[in-house]
């Protein structure tokens, strides 16, 4: 099957073709980093103003890229939450007006769990596993138990570690998105210079990043924004905190549901830190853990063509009742 | 002059209790914005807020910063607004945010002061501010007279 996937929930306008939920075919990403970055995050009414701009170009240059005509396509698998409301609909409107005039099914993917089915562009991962989906909107561990079954295990209480970071970036006048700043300003600094709190909210498999956020503040608000080395060893000790965090539960839910794989995905999967400290947690534990490519883990439309292959697989066709959910999660797909 | 009430807190708890206290006391059409530094507990607030308003347990409030608007069911809903990124008024009239405010519920809006025409014009504007790791000043100043009935009995409950 050749499944166009669409996404648009946040800041990324994206569009691939999928063979098979495995062989991506073609993709293209049109992100709005440089449009949001003077505002250290999205802003949602510019987001969906330039979706619509972008999301036509989009798809028609992802079907001249992979050679194919719109026609030859075998269905339709559009985001259809969580994210923001604007920018969800101009996806799905697109999705729906395409699926209606070429007469193919259409489905509404949750966008978790194509995060989460990503890999399977790259290799196979068996289920079930434990799924990190770890982002600017969200912090959250799953059960994978097949391509659109997740249990959820936790999720922050308050802020996601990416919204952590981009938070923190702006404060220590780092740019957007703050991940890939602090990231950059942590080379070389001391992750042991700063004793940030890292806050393990009982023993529920739930995040907090809020705490640490605000012991972020605090610092600069006293001792005033870090230069240079000193901005180094901030960067590096708030990293270093955010990667604990997500490491220590990550490593616990998978021994609490007594699996041995870990699937980590979403912007902040990129994070080398990250990548590193959860292979040596996970090595220590037996754990086998994966995570996709760097350029897979941020929003793009492969993921989404490739859940939508499975859920396609089984006749499912949402058709023109799809409707974009903002809040969509995990138990209402 | 419009009446203020000025509170000093030791502890994140301290301040979701005041959010608790104005919670129960609220009404639909109530407007409470928000404003403080990052990490001063604003969205902590709103938590106590909610669990004044009997949202139940299993909602729970986080960070609306990527969503900007949520709301959650209680005795009455609680809708809570996020304008951290939001910059013009243009972008307030895209959210609706104008029938938010004057629909049914209460409104509690985070960092209002960013856009100019997101002052409702009546009831609470509150600033937290840091002062160390957990002591906030909340200070709190009514804009019409129904914030100054919030206000003065909120005084009456402490």
């Amino acid at each position: 099957m050749l499944i166009l996937g669409i996404e648009s929930s946040c800041d990324e306008c994206a569009a691939a073709l999928v063979a098979d939920g495995t062989r991506l075919l073609a993709q293209k990403i049109a992100s709005q980093i440089p449009i949001h970055s003077p505002y250290g995050g999205v802003v949602p009414e510019l987001a969906s103003r330039d979706h619509i701009r972008k999301i036509v170009p989009v798809i028609e240059k992802t079907f001249a890229q992979a050679g194919l005509e719109p026609r030859e396509c075998d269905g339709i698998a559009v985001t259809a939450g969580p994210g923001l409301i604007g920018s969800l609909l101009v996806g799905v409107m697109a999705a729906k007006a395409l699926a209606w005039s070429l007469e193919k099914p259409l489905v509404g993917v949750n966008h978790l769990q194509a995060h989460l089915r990503v890999i399977f562009l790259e290799r196979e991962f068996p289920y079930p596993h434990v799924g990190l989906v770890v982002s600017g909107g969200h912090t959250s561990l799953f059960v994978v138990e097949g391509p659109d079954r997740l249990k959820p295990l936790g999720r922050t209480l308050d802020d996601a570690a990416g919204e952590a970071f981009d938070k923190v970036a702006k404060l220590l006048g780092l740019s957007y998105p703050g991940g890939v700043s602090i990231e950059r300003a942590a080379a070389g600094g001391d992750p042991r210079a700063i004793d940030f709190p890292r806050p393990m909210p009982g023993k529920r498999l739930d995040f907090s990043f809020s705490g640490l956020k605000t012991a972020a503040a605090v610092r600069v608000k006293q001792a005033g924004a870090p230069a240079a080395g000193a901005l180094s060893d901030f960067a590096a000790s708030f990293q270093e905190a955010v990667v604990d965090t997500l490491v220590k539960k990550t490593i616990a839910a998978t021994r609490r549901e007594k699996l041995s794989r870990i699937l980590v995905a979403g912007g902040v999967a990129a994070n080398r830190r990250l990548r590193a400290k959860l292979e040596v947690g996970a090595r220590a534990e037996g754990f086998e853990v994966a995570f996709p490519s760097i350029s897979l883990c941020t929003d793009n439309a492969a993921m989404v063509a490739a859940v939508g292959d499975s859920m396609l697989k089984t006749g499912r066709d949402d058709g023109m009742q799809l409707d974009a959910n903002a809040g969509l999660s995990w138990d209402v797909t | 002059m419009k009446p203020t009430l000025t509170l000093t807190t030791r502890s994140t708890e301290q301040t979701r209790q005041i959010g608790r206290k104005l919670g129960e006391f609220c009404r639909s059409g109530d407007w409470i914005g928000l404003t403080g530094d990052l990490g001063a507990g604003k969205t902590c607030f709103v938590r106590g807020l909610a669990k004044g308003l009997e949202v139940p347990e299993g909602y729970q409030v986080t960070s609306p910063t990527f969503i900007i608007h949520q709301t959650y069911p209680g005795k009455i809903p609680l809708h809570h607004l996020d304008l951290y990124r939001i910059h013009t008024g243009m972008e307030l009239v895209e959210l609706g945010y104008h029938e938010i405010v004057e629909g049914d519920g209460v409104c509690a809006v985070e960092w209002f002061q960013n856009v100019p025409d997101a002052m409702a014009g009546f009831g609470l504007a509150i600033e937290i501010e840091i002062v160390d790791e957990n002591t906030r000043i909340v200070g709190m100043a009514a804009i019409d007279n129904r914030g100054s009935e919030l206000l003065s009995r909120l005084k009456e409950s402490l």
